[in-house]
C-alpha cells in the first residue's frame, strides 16, 4: 500500500476491484464502512461475483474475470476524452510532457521490438528523447504545453483512444450504463480536492497481464493526481500478515534485501554492478533517490561478511551467487521437473497446494532426492508422496525421495516483528511454547547453518569463504534473537559516522545504532542488513514496539505506533499531496506542507525536508525523472498496458486486435514447453473458471482449525442459475470440474451472485471456485483446487494466472 | 438469630414460605453477592499479531501461569487487542478460530522423515534430521556448485538447490535465511508473496 489501512477512511471515494476486502480482509474493510458513514464516501465494485464487498457497495458492476486492462483502459479513455484530470498534477508530477523516442510504435497489438521467438521485446524504441545542457548533463526534452505528438501524454491519449464504452462492455461483458457510471464516480475525483482511493488484491495479480492491470489503476491515479494525498494511492491488500516484511526482505532470487537488484553474469565486478544500478537524474534538480544505491549494497555486504568485507576484496562481491536467468517458483518447478534440481526446502509454504497445476508441482517433487517441509502444520506438500485416493493418485513405492518434516513454531510462540500491508513494522511476543520438540525458525536455520559450517571448516569444500565468514555476532550461534537480526536490519554505526556537510561533526558514533538510512555510508563504516527498514531499531530502541496509538491529526496517522518503512512515513509520495508552491490540495487532510523553511506536517515527509518549492525538487523521488510515469518503459510488456486475453479465453480473437493471432495473450509472458499444449480451448472448456477465498477460511492453513472447519466444512464451486438450468445442476449436487490438466469433484452452489455476462456477442457463464481445501485438515478431505489451473505467468512478476481459465462442469 | 443465606433457603425448603419468613422478621444476613471470577483475571497477557491476512491485526493471547520459570504456560484465549489503531479490538471470522490453529491436532510435534519409497513416517531427533539434511546439502553444493559460467567470469552459484520463504515468518527469520541462502550461493529460491 502506499498509504495504509486507517487512511482507507480519508478516501470520497473507493474502488475494489481485483479483490474483496469485506471477506478477504474484514478487518481492514472497516475503514470503508467507516470512510461511508463519516465522510459519506461512496463504494464501487467491480467483480465477476456479487461478493459481500459488493453487497455493501453504493454501486456494482459485473466484469469478466482477465479483462480488467479493457474496462481500465475504457476509464482512462472516458477521463481523457471528457477532460476530468487534475490538470496541474499531470503537467508537473508526471512525465506527460516527456518526449518519447519517435520510432516507438504500438501496432496491432504490439509494441515496437518485438520478438515472437524470444516472447520479448528489445526496448530500444521505448526510451525518452535526450539532449544534453550546459555543463554536459542529459537530460529527456519535455514539452511542457503537452502538445507535441511525441509526448507521453498525446501517446496515451491515443493508445486508450480505442477503448471505447461500447468495446469495454463487448470485451468484459459490463453493461455499458454501469461502465459509464462508474467513471462518472471516478471523474469526479480529478477535482484538486477530492480523492479515490483502490484496494485491489490477487484478483489483479493472478494474471498473465498482473502487472499491467495494476499499473493501468496507476495511470488512473497519477490522471486524477490521487497519488501522495490522504485517502488516494494504490493500496494492495496483501496476503499474510507478513507478506508485505517477507517481500521487503526479499526472500526471492532477483533481489537482495531491500529491493537491491541481485548480481547477475552481466555484473562482472563491484564496478560494473554498482554502475548499472545507480541512475543520473533525467531532469535538473531531481533527488533521484537512487543515487544512493552503492551505500545501500555496502553497507549490506557489511552486515553479511563483517570485518572479512573489505575496499581490498570489494566487500566480498565475488562471493555473492550471480544469476543467470529466472529462478521464481515457476521457474524453479519447470527446472525441477525437468529433473535439474536435487534438494529443495518448503519454510511454512505448501506449494503442492498453492502453486498451479497440481500434477506438474507433485511430479517434480518426487524427481528429488531430499525435501524438507519446516511448518507447525502437516501440510498436503509433506505427503505429496502418499495416495489418498482420488485426491492424490500416486505410488509411494515409485516416489524415491527422503522427506523430512520438521515441527515449527507459530506466531503465538515466537517473538519479532511483522510490517502489514501498509507497511508498519510491528513487534509481538511470544506467549508460550509449542508443541512437542517444535523450535523457532530462526532456530531451525541457524542450527542447519551451523552444522553446514562446521562441514566446510572441518573438510573443506566448494567455495567456504562466504560460508565461513558469514557475519553471526550472536550470543547463541543456534538461536539468535529476533532482537539481535532487527538491530542488524535496522543498521549501526561500525566507525564514527561524520556529517557530510561538516566532516568534523561526528552524527553517529562507533557501535551506536543509526538514526536511518541516510546515515548509511559506502566505505565500509556501516552496516545495514536491509536500508529501507533503517532506523526501525535506533539509539532510541525498538521503534517497531511502540504502543502509542495517539492521532492528533485526526487522520489515523498514528506516527507513534510500530514503525512504517521507510522512515516512519505512513503516505508515500506525500509531497504531491501539494501544489507547486506547497499548499496542500486539500487543507482539511493536510498530510505534509512547506512552512516556509521546510516541509513538515502530520507525516513524514517524502522530500528533502529543505527543498524550498522553486527548487522544483517533483515528488516522485525514486524516479530519476522526479515524476511519476504515464509512460512506463520499465515494463517486460509494453509502456502503456493493453487488453490481451488470459492463455485459456473463450474468445478466438483478441477483440482489440483480431486480425493479430501473435496479440491474443500477453505476446511477452514466458512459456514453457508443455504448458502451452495443456491449455484448454474453448470448445472443451466452454466456460470461464475464477479461483476464489471464503469468509471463513485463509488459504490452506484455517483447514487445521476446527472453528473454521465448522463454518465451513466442504468444499463447494458456484454457478450462476442460468448455467446451472442449462446442465441440469441443483443445488447441494455432487459436480465434477474439468480443467485440460485435471479434475475436482465438489457440491454445487446455484446462487444469484454469478451472472451470465455477454462477450462479444455471445452468453458467457462464470465458475467459482473457493480455493481452501486439501486432503489434509480437519475439514472434510477435497481436492486441491490448483489441479486445475494453469502454468503460466505474469510477464513481470511470474505470478501464475489463477484468475482465469477455462473448465467444464457436469453432475458427477 | 443468625441464619446464613444457604440456611436460609434450607428453611424455606423445609415448607415454609420464604416471604412469610421475612415477614415473620426473619432474613438472611448480607449475602456475599459472589459472581465466578473472571477466568482472564488470572491469565498472562501477552500482545501478538494475527498470521493470517496482511491486515496484521493485533491480538491479546491469554496464557496460563505467570512466564515464571517453573510455570509453564498454556494458551486458553485469543482476542482481538483493542489498542491496535487498525484492528480496535476486533477479529474476522478467520481470526476468531486462531486458538483452535494453534492448538489443531494437525500440529507437527516431532521431526519425521519418510524414507525413499516408503508409505511411513519414522519419528527422528532434530539432531539426526539436521545432521542428515546438511549432509545432503553439502554433497549436493560441492557437487554442483558452478565457480565460474562458460565465459570464464566467477559466477559462484547453486542451482540444484531450492528454497521457498514463508509469508507468515517473522522479518527476522526472513532476514536470516535470506543471509543462509545467499551465503551458500543458492540463486533458486522465492515466498509466497510471488503467488
Amino acid at each position: 500500500m502506499t498509504n495504509h489501512w486507517v487512511d482507507i477512511k480519508n478516501a470520497d471515494l473507493i474502488m475494489v476491484m481485483g479483490g474483496n476486502a469485506a471477506e478477504a480482509h474484514p478487518c481492514g474493510f472497516k475503514w470503508v464502512i467507516e470512510a461511508k458513514k463519516d465522510r459519506k464516501a461512496k463504494l464501487v465494485v467491480v467483480d465477476p461475483r456479487f461478493t459481500r464487498s459488493a453487497a455493501v457497495s453504493d454501486f456494482y458492476a459485473p466484469v469478466r474475470a482477465g479483462s480488467d486492462i479493457a474496462f481500465l483502459g475504457g476509464v482512462i479513455n472516458y477521463l481523457l476524452t471528457n477532460d476530468k484530470i487534475h490538470h496541474d498534477y499531470v503537467k508537473n508530477y508526471t512525465n506527460a510532457s516527456f518526449l518519447i523516442n519517435p520510432d516507438f510504435k504500438f501496432e496491432d497489438g504490439l509494441f515496437s521490438g518485438y520478438n515472437p521467438e524470444k516472447r520479448s521485446y528489445d526496448k530500444a524504441t521505448w526510451g525518452y528523447q535526450m539532449e544534453t545542457v550546459k555543463g554536459g548533463d542529459s537530460f529527456a526534452k519535455v514539452d511542457p504545453t503537452l502538445q507535441d505528438p511525441n509526448c507521453a501524454f498525446q501517446l496515451l491519449k491515443k493508445h486508450y483512444s480505442r477503448y471505447t464504452p461500447d468495446m469495454v462492455s463487448k470485451v468484459t461483458g459490463t453493461p455499458k450504463e454501469s461502465f459509464l457510471k462508474i467513471c462518472e464516480m471516478i471523474a469526479e475525483t480529478a477535482a484538486p480536492d477530492k480523492t479515490m482511493t483502490i484496494c485491489y488484491a490477487l484478483g489483479w495479480t493472478q494474471h498473465s497481464v498482473g502487472s499491467q492491470n495494476i499499473r493501468t489503476m496507476a495511470i488512473i491515479q497519477t490522471l486524477l493526481g490521487n497519488m501522495g494525498m490522504a485517502g488516494g494511492g494504490i493500496n494492495a491488500l496483501r496476503g499474510h500478515a507478513n507478506v508485505q516484511g517477507i517481500t521487503d526482505m526479499c526472500l526471492y532470487s532477483e533481489n537482495l534485501p531491500g529491493y537491491i537488484s541481485a548480481p547477475t553474469d552481466a555484473d562482472v565486478d563491484r564496478k560494473t554492478y554498482l554502475e548499472k544500478r545507480t541512475p543520473k537524474p533525467l531532469r535538473p534538480n531531481q533527488m533521484n533517490f537512487p543515487q544512493n544505491f552503492p551505500k545501500w549494497f555496502t553497507s549490506l555486504q557489511k552486515a553479511w561478511y563483517g570485518n572479512a568485507a573489505t575496499d581490498k576484496n570489494d566487500y566480498g562481491y565475488e562471493w555473492l551467487p550471480k544469476r543467470d536467468g529466472a529462478y521464481d517458483v515457476l521457474a524453479i518447478f519447470e527446472r525441477m521437473h525437468q529433473g535439474k534440481m536435487n534438494g529443495f526446502v518448503c519454510q511454512g509454504f505448501n506449494p503442492l497446494a498453492s502453486v498451479s497445476n497440481k500434477k506438474k508441482v507433485g511430479d517434480a517433487l518426487a524427481k528429488l532426492k531430499y525435501l524438507v517441509v519446516i511448518d507447525p502444520l502437516v501440510t498436503d506438500t509433506s505427503e505429496f508422496w502418499k495416495n489418498h485416493g482420488e485426491l492424490n493418485e500416486v505410488d509411494a513405492s515409485k516416489i524415491p525421495t527422503e522427506v523430512f518434516r520438521l515441527p515449527a513454531d507459530c506466531f503465538a510462540e515466537d517473538t519479532g516483528s511483522f510490517t502489514n500491508s501498509g507497511r508498519v513494522i510491528q513487534w509481538h511476543w511470544k506467549a508460550a511454547d509449542g508443541p512437542g520438540e517444535s523450535k523457532g525458525d530462526i532456530e531451525i536455520i541457524a542450527t542447519l547453518f551451523q552444522k553446514l559450517k562446521a562441514m566446510y571448516a572441518k573438510d573443506g569444500g566448494k567455495l567456504p569463504d562466504p560460508i565461513l565468514n558469514l557475519s553471526w555476532p550472536h550470543r547463541i550461534p543456534t538461536k539468535p534473537s529476533s532482537a539481535e537480526l532487527l538491530m542488524e536490519i535496522s543498521g549501526k554505526a561500525l566507525g564514527d559516522v561524520f556529517d557530510p556537510k561538516d566532516k568534523t561533526k561526528v552524527i553517529a558514533k562507533a557501535g551506536e545504532q543509526l538514526a536511518g538510512f541516510a546515515q548509511l555510508r559506502d566505505d565500509g563504516s556501516t552496516s545495514c542488513g536491509n536500508w529501507i527498514y533503517g532506523g526501525c531499531w535506533s539509539q532510541a530502541g525498538n521503534l517497531t514496539a511502540r504502543r502509542d496509538n495517539s492521532d492528533p491529526s485526526g487522520l489515523g496517522q498514528t506516527l507513534l505506533w510500530g514503525f512504517a518503512w521507510p522512515a516512519n512515513r505512513r503516505i508515500i509520495y506525500n509531497r504531491a499531496s501539494c501544489d507547486l508552491s506547497g499548499k496542500p490540495w486539500d487543507p482539511k487532510r493536510t498530510v505534509i506542507r512547506w512552512t516556509g523553511t521546510a516541509w513538515a506536517g502530520n507525516d513524514i515527509p517524502d522530500m528533502r525536508p529543505d527543498a524550498a518549492p522553486d527548487e522544483n525538487v517533483m515528488p516522485f523521488i525514486m524516479t530519476p525523472e522526479g515524476v511519476a510515469r504515464l509512460f512506463a518503459p520499465g515494463m517486460a510488456d509494453g509502456p502503456f498496458s493493453e487488453h490481451y486475453e488470459p492463455f485459456e479465453t473463450p474468445l478466438d480473437k483478441n477483440p482489440f486486435s483480431p486480425n493479430n493471432p501473435k496479440a491474443l495473450n500477453n505476446p511477452a509472458a514466458r512459456v514453457y514447453k508443455g504448458d502451452m499444449e495443456v491449455f484448454g480451448k474453448a470448445k472443451d472448456f466452454p466456460y470461464v473458471a475464477t479461483t476464489y477465498r471464503l469468509v471463513e477460511h485463509f488459504h490452506f492453513w484455517t483447514k487445521h482449525s476446527k472453528l473454521n472447519a465448522i463454518l465451513q466444512p466442504e468444499q463447494f464451486v458456484e454457478i450462476g442459475e442460468e448455467l446451472a438450468k442449462e446442465k441440469g445442476i441443483a443445488n447441494g449436487d455432487r459436480v465434477k470440474v474439468r480443467s485440460n490438466r485435471g479434475f475436482i469433484k465438489a457440491v454445487a452452489v446455484v446462487s444469484k451472485r454469478i451472472a451470465t455476462l455477454t462477450i462479444d456477442g455471445k452468453k458467457t457463464h462464470t465458475v467459482g471456485i473457493p480455493i481452501h481445501w486439501g486432503f489434509k485438515g480437519v475439514t472434510k478431505p477435497g481436492f486441491i483446487t490448483n489441479t486445475l489451473t494453469p502454468y503460466v505467468g505474469d510477464a513481470n512478476s511470474q505470478t501464475p494466472e489463477f484468475k482465469a481459465f477455462l473448465v467444464n462442469i457436469e453432475k458427477a | 438469630m443468625q441464619v446464613s443465606r444457604r440456611q436460609f433457603f434450607k428453611i424455606c425448603g423445609a415448607g415454609l414460605s420464604g416471604s412469610s419468613i421475612a415477614l415473620m422478621g426473619y432474613s438472611p444476613t448480607s449475602a456475599l453477592a459472589e459472581v465466578r471470577s473472571y477466568k482472564l483475571a488470572h491469565a498472562t497477557e501477552t500482545r501478538n499479531m494475527c498470521p493470517y491476512c496482511s491486515v496484521s491485526c493485533g491480538v491479546l493471547i491469554y496464557t496460563t501461569g505467570d512466564k515464571s520459570k517453573n510455570a509453564k504456560a498454556d494458551i486458553i484465549h485469543i482476542e482481538g487487542d483493542p489498542d491496535n489503531p487498525v484492528n480496535r479490538g476486533t477479529l474476522c471470522p478467520k481470526g476468531a478460530g486462531l486458538l483452535d490453529m494453534v492448538k489443531s491436532p494437525n500440529r507437527l510435534k516431532f521431526p519425521e522423515v519418510r524414507e525413499p519409497g516408503s508409505n511411513e513416517w519414522k519419528r527422528i531427533s532434530w539432531d539426526d534430521a539436521l545432521t542428515r539434511i546438511a549432509k545432503h546439502m553439502k554433497a549436493d553444493r560441492d557437487a554442483n556448485f558452478i565457480e565460474k559460467n562458460k565465459d570464464g567470469v566467477t559466477v559462484n552459484r547453486w542451482n540444484t538447490f531450492g528454497f521457498l520463504a514463508s509469508s507468515a515468518a517473522n522479518n527476522e527469520t526472513g532476514y536470516i535465511s535470506h543471509k543462509v541462502l545467499r551465503s551458500l550461493g543458492a540463486v533458486a529460491f522465492d515466498t509466497q508473496a510471488r503467488i
